[in-house]
């Protein structure tokens, strides 16, 4: 019964990996929207909407992603809804991006010099036509070198959702070490699976930052 | 089947719950000390060392923070035994919280070590100070005041993290509440009410970590090192 770890195996580990990137995509659309939202409620001028959203920040920041994943889960199906579990782990991940994303993005958004605001306004913009034309093009790039950093961070987290039997890689991993028993193997050519996707986006997450940091003025 | 919420058969089993949360913060704290003197002892060699030489730093960094917490967690509690390595699931937990959290304060210590300036070293060496008294008395304790932000964070990181200890059957917070599930099968009421005790344990960590940066990093006059991200005193202002 005990079978070789050998190339099958490892071929069975990459196509899991797909998965992996399939939940990271996901994730990032549905969480990237949602940070958008966050994002803006936590710079918007009614107070109690920027509280609203620290609050969310905040509750999401101090639970584990696995109790999010856990929420979800046991949520969904309380509720009646009998769906797969990678819907689950889906929301959850969504959820989790949302917060630490939103809290990325706002700081880009205020480090926009308030000049901006005032030149923009003085040109008679609508507070829409301001972030469209003016603020957000400028936040983007600032943005953009923490949120590849942060997809590293997603990209690691999915790994949890493997607790509900989401096939991606690590549960992939714990599959084929069930019939190799080999779980050094197994488990180390996971990290260098993970390390082969990760270590290119910290890399271009520093790259950009440096380049960034060159370009931008005061 | 819409049912209603139940907690009472949850609260019933509230002890399970109080030590899982217990051990939680055991495996936390033991992580923050352990993997920091790590992270501060990595930081030094990464920072001190000649050019080319500080390498193993630099790998150990990258392959902890470019995999996940639980693959690591795995190749430690399940693999370490293939090569003859064996340690019940709590000290694997542990091991593994103190490396992961080992490589991110590295980063952390490194910038902070970064951050004091040149001409404090030299005016420390001029002063006739040692190399080991300018880096306790010049650079230390600013570089740590001025991450102690980063290091907060990255701490209640490591005490989330651990939720993940329970895959292994360690019975921390999260570990308990999946025997309670089991025990009751009320699992949305015990998962709500281990998430809000998570974020109890948060709040109160950061609150400690305020307190302690506070007393031995004189994090002046801010409120618990809220809304502060530099200290103005005790760190040299550099340009």
């Amino acid at each position: 019964m005990i079978r070789p770890f050998g190339i099958d195996e490892i071929l069975f580990l990459i196509q899991s990996a797909g998965w992996t990137l399939v939940l990271t995509v996901v994730a990032m659309a549905l969480g990237g929207a949602l940070a958008l939202v966050v994002a803006l409620a936590r710079v918007a001028r009614i107070r109690a909407v920027r509280e609203l959203a620290r609050a969310w920040i905040g509750v999401i920041q101090g639970v584990p992603v696995l109790m999010l994943l856990f929420l979800s889960y046991y949520g969904l199906s309380y509720a009646g809804f009998e769906l797969p579990p990678i819907v689950a782990a889906s929301i959850s991940l969504s959820l989790y991006a949302s917060a630490y994303l939103g809290e990325i993005w706002r700081g880009a958004i205020e480090s926009v010099p308030r000049q901006q605001w005032e030149a923009s306004a003085s040109l008679a913009l609508s507070r829409a036509q301001q972030y469209r034309y003016v603020i957000l093009p400028q936040s983007v790039r600032i943005a953009l070198p923490p949120t590849v950093g942060f997809l590293v961070q997603l990209v690691k987290n999915t790994s949890i959702v493997s607790i509900v039997s989401v096939v991606e890689l690590t549960r992939a991993g714990q599959l084929i070490n069930n019939v190799t028993f080999q779980p050094f193997k197994v488990f180390a050519v996971v990290a260098l699976i993970y390390l082969a996707i990760c270590y290119p986006m910290s890399r271009a997450s520093r790259n950009l930052e440096g380049r960034f940091r060159v370009h931008r003025v005061g | 089947m819409a049912t209603q919420l139940q907690f009472a058969p949850v609260f019933a089993e509230a002890p399970i719950l109080l030590e899982g949360l217990w051990l939680t913060v055991k495996l936390s704290v033991g992580a923050i000390v352990l993997g920091s003197a790590i992270g501060l002892a990595a930081a030094m060699v990464r920072s001190m060392a000649r050019p080319g030489r500080a390498w193993p730093v630099d790998v150990y960094v990258e392959l902890i923070r470019n995999t996940p917490f639980l693959v690591q967690l795995y190749i430690i509690f399940f693999g370490l035994p293939a090569l003859g390595i064996r340690m019940t699931a709590e000290y694997a937990g542990l091991l593994a919280m103190t490396i992961n959290l080992g490589a991110y304060s590295t980063e952390i210590f490194r910038a902070g070590i970064e951050s004091v300036h040149r001409s404090q070293i030299e005016a420390g060496l001029s002063l006739a100070m040692t190399r080991a008294q300018v880096f306790r008395h010049v650079i230390l304790r600013p570089a740590v005041a001025r991450v102690w932000p980063s290091l907060t964070s990255q701490y209640i990181l490591i005490m989330l993290a651990s939720s993940v200890c329970s895959f292994i059957s360690v019975e921390e917070l999260s570990g308990g509440a999946a025997l309670i599930q089991s025990n009751t099968f009320r699992a949305l009421e015990v998962y709500m009410l281990v998430t809000v005790m998570y974020l109890g344990l948060a709040l109160a960590f950061k609150l400690v970590l305020a307190l302690v940066g506070h007393a031995f990093l004189r994090l002046d006059r801010a409120p618990l090192g809220f809304g502060r991200r530099f200290p103005s005193s005790g760190a040299s202002t550099a340009p």
